[in-house]
């Protein structure tokens, strides 16, 4: 199994015209997932490298059951984009665009709710990003910017912050033969939809999903809220990396959320709550396969 | 984005804030012609972009305008000390020039995002003058906080909760609730990151001003408010940053001797902490971004070899998309353009690895190849401590 995203998903690209969404949407389809419309207002009618184009989300969920939202839109723009595909009925909505204002964010977050519906589980709406790669279900379907050849399926839940880092533990589980259930970027910046919390209780109720890896870093607080919620709850293993413990304070560094404020948000913080929460806090990322490896190894 | 105390209090005072009267100076000369508009007396403020400038002598009262120019003199081109500024110190370019004023008390008032409630919160603390940091170690209790509905805005009944706990009394908690809903109304329409006034002040006879200003403002949002970009002030980074971001390069000065040159701010930020780990120190932070073109390596290049400390450079790629052996081409004819002098060890992951890595070695170039991060650290602190 996997979790959000599946064989079933049957993908929207937002901004499918421009440079990045045709370059993607592409990759993604190569990957075999269902690219069934584009959304780009004023060429509603045309036809995309074989995609039809739409002027609105709602017309390309009516006419082709799209289910999942792929946004590439420009910054500016990104904000209203989720709306829009959030008024359309999608349920899951992947923003990759880098570079939102934080202020359009807090009111998108705030319209979309805390993306866990309502008591009747209708209703809900998952947002995951913005500044992220996506997500893959490797082997059914890959939403996102992440190079599709580096993944397998397997047992391994990744979720991460960092794009490239990502990838890198990915390549490190890959190359021992480690596949994963599902990896998804939650993005670099302060507001995102989805949190590491948010992606750990999907873990937990995914069977298939026997590990999981969190890799964190510097600025806010989600890796604390994940190692109580892992101290609580998650009732399996996890190994996490953070990132920018040698970073210096009150510097943005390359992500908008990555920075060390007040003295909060240090690498140093979030590996202590981690450890003291049972889960097993790495010193490098050349340490993420072997010590997953060793986790499966030990029949857990 | 970060601007100056005068820079900040202008646009305050454009929402309804109430600020001292005052002007900024480049010069002792401007000093005394303001002292002069102000009737003497005044307050001499350095401006530089970091706090706890009263400790380092920076903020003085002059009596008269005589004092005041040469309190001018002498803080003009000093280098300012202060608990933020690093022992280096920051030079000192303009002025604020301000009236007195006669104070009865001294508030804390704050507006940042709340990255936990994904809402920005008012913050106010009846112990101002003191960073809020220290409060918040100190008595944790005592920061009050209010926080802004996206969706409502910031309420008038939170507005006067704030003021009565502050123990504002009669006229004063009218003019604090206007005050404080100026402060949102500014923090929200310039798209800030973080408003401060600290101290926020009431006088004797019953005023309510902002003492100090301290505006960040969110990069993300800065095409929509050219008139806030025109307020950067490059004096105040350091210069091989300003060059970095002209070429759109995320680059952060440290002060170690191992340059860094990374796809991915995470992947950066992981290869500065192994530098560290196995012993090194990084010079810097640099992220080329997914596409790392030529021309940006070329750019990256210059940067790290105009930075004096840097004796050897890891290059950590994960070409995921990106193909690395079109990487390394740009890396061969980036590194002999710019003419690069110092040794590179170079890890490469991804698409096209292999012929990318023969192209590295093929170039006569003072490249090391690594495999994977740890061994890459290691050979680059080896090479970094042996050059001397």
């Amino acid at each position: 199994m996997s979790i959000l995203v599946d064989k079933n998903s049957r993908v929207v690209v937002q901004g499918l015209t421009g440079k990045e969404g045709s370059f993607h949407a592409r990759q993604c389809r190569e990957y075999g997932t269902a690219i069934v419309a584009g959304v780009t207002p004023g060429r509603g009618g045309q036809e995309h490298e074989g995609t039809p184009v739409y002027n609105t989300v709602r017309e390309a969920v009516r006419a082709q059951r799209a289910n999942v939202s792929l946004i590439f839109v420009p910054p500016a723009g990104a904000a209203d984009a989720i709306l829009e595909a959030h008024d359309a009925g999608i349920k899951v909505i992947v923003c990759i665009t880098e570079g939102i204002p934080a202020a359009d964010m807090i009111k998108v977050k705030a319209s979309l709710g805390d993306g866990r519906g309502d008591a009747a589980g209708a209703g809900a709406t998952r947002l995951i990003g913005p500044n992220c790669p996506g997500i893959i279900s490797p082997g059914k379907c890959k939403i996102g910017i992440m190079p599709g050849y580096i993944h397998k399926p397997g047992p391994v839940g990744v979720i991460s912050r960092s794009g490239t880092l990502t990838y890198e533990a990915v390549a490190q589980l890959s190359r021992r033969n480690i596949g994963q259930s599902t990896c998804i970027g939650i993005g670099g910046d302060p507001i995102i939809g989805t949190s590491f919390v948010d992606a750990l209780r999907l873990f937990k109720d995914d069977p298939d999903t026997r590990a999981i890896v969190m890799i964190g870093e510097i600025g806010g607080t989600a890796e604390e809220e994940a190692a109580r919620y892992a101290a609580r709850e998650l009732g399996k293993p996890m190994v996490a990396f953070i990132a920018g413990q040698t970073a210096p304070p009150g510097k943005r560094m390359g992500h908008a959320g990555a920075i060390i404020a007040g003295g909060h948000g240090t690498a140093a913080e979030k590996m202590a709550a981690l450890r003291e929460a049972g889960v097993q806090v790495l010193k490098t990322p050349d340490e993420i396969g072997g010590a997953v490896e060793t986790i499966l190894a030990g029949g857990r | 984005m970060k601007i100056h105390e005068y820079q900040g209090k202008q646009i305050l005072s454009r929402f309804g804030v109430e600020v001292p009267r005052g002007e900024v100076a480049f010069s002792a000369k401007d000093a005394a012609a303001i002292a002069a508009r102000l009737g003497g007396r005044c307050v001499v403020k350095a401006q530089i972009h970091a706090g706890g400038r009263g400790k380092g002598g920076g903020i003085k009262v002059a009596a008269g305008v005589e004092e005041a120019e040469r309190l001018a003199r002498g803080m003009i081109g000093m280098t300012l000390v202060t608990p933020q500024t690093g022992a280096q110190g920051k030079k000192v370019r303009r002025l604020l020039i301000e009236e007195t004023l006669p104070i009865a008390r001294e508030i804390y008032l704050g507006i940042t995002l709340d990255r936990q409630r994904g809402t920005p919160v008012v913050m106010a603390s009846a112990q101002g003058g003191v960073e809020i940091e220290e409060v918040a170690k100190r008595d944790p209790a005592a920061i009050l906080m209010e926080p802004i509905d996206p969706l409502l805005g910031f309420r008038p009944f939170q507005a006067r909760r704030l003021a009565f706990a502050l123990g504002m009394k009669g006229d004063e908690i009218g003019r604090a609730a206007k005050l404080m809903t100026a402060l949102v109304r500014a923090y929200e329409e310039t798209d800030a990151s973080l408003a401060e006034i600290n101290p926020l002040i009431v006088t004797t006879d019953g005023r309510v001003l902002a003492l100090d200003a301290k505006m960040n403002f969110d990069d993300n949002a800065l095409f929509r408010h050219p008139e806030i970009r025109d307020m950067r002030d490059t004096d105040e980074e350091d210069p091989l940053e300003v060059e970095a971001s002209a070429h759109a390069l995320n680059y952060i000065k440290l002060d170690g001797t191992v340059g860094c040159m990374v796809n991915g701010a995470g992947l950066a930020m992981a290869t500065m902490d192994i530098i560290k780990h196995v012993g090194g120190a990084p010079a810097n932070f640099l992220d080329v971004g997914g596409g790392a073109s030529a021309e940006q390596v070329a750019a990256a290049f210059s940067i790290l070899q105009a930075d004096p400390s840097v004796k050897a450079v890891l290059l950590n790629i994960f070409g995921g998309i990106l193909r690395v052996d079109v990487l390394a081409r740009g890396v061969v004819e980036a590194s002999r353009k710019v003419g690069v002098k110092f040794p590179i060890v170079a890890r490469l992951e991804g698409t096209n690895v292999e012929e990318g890595r023969k192209i590295l070695t093929g170039a006569g170039l003072n490249i090391t190849l690594a495999d994977g991060m740890l061994d890459a650290a290691k050979k680059v602190v080896a090479l970094a401590a042996g050059v001397r």
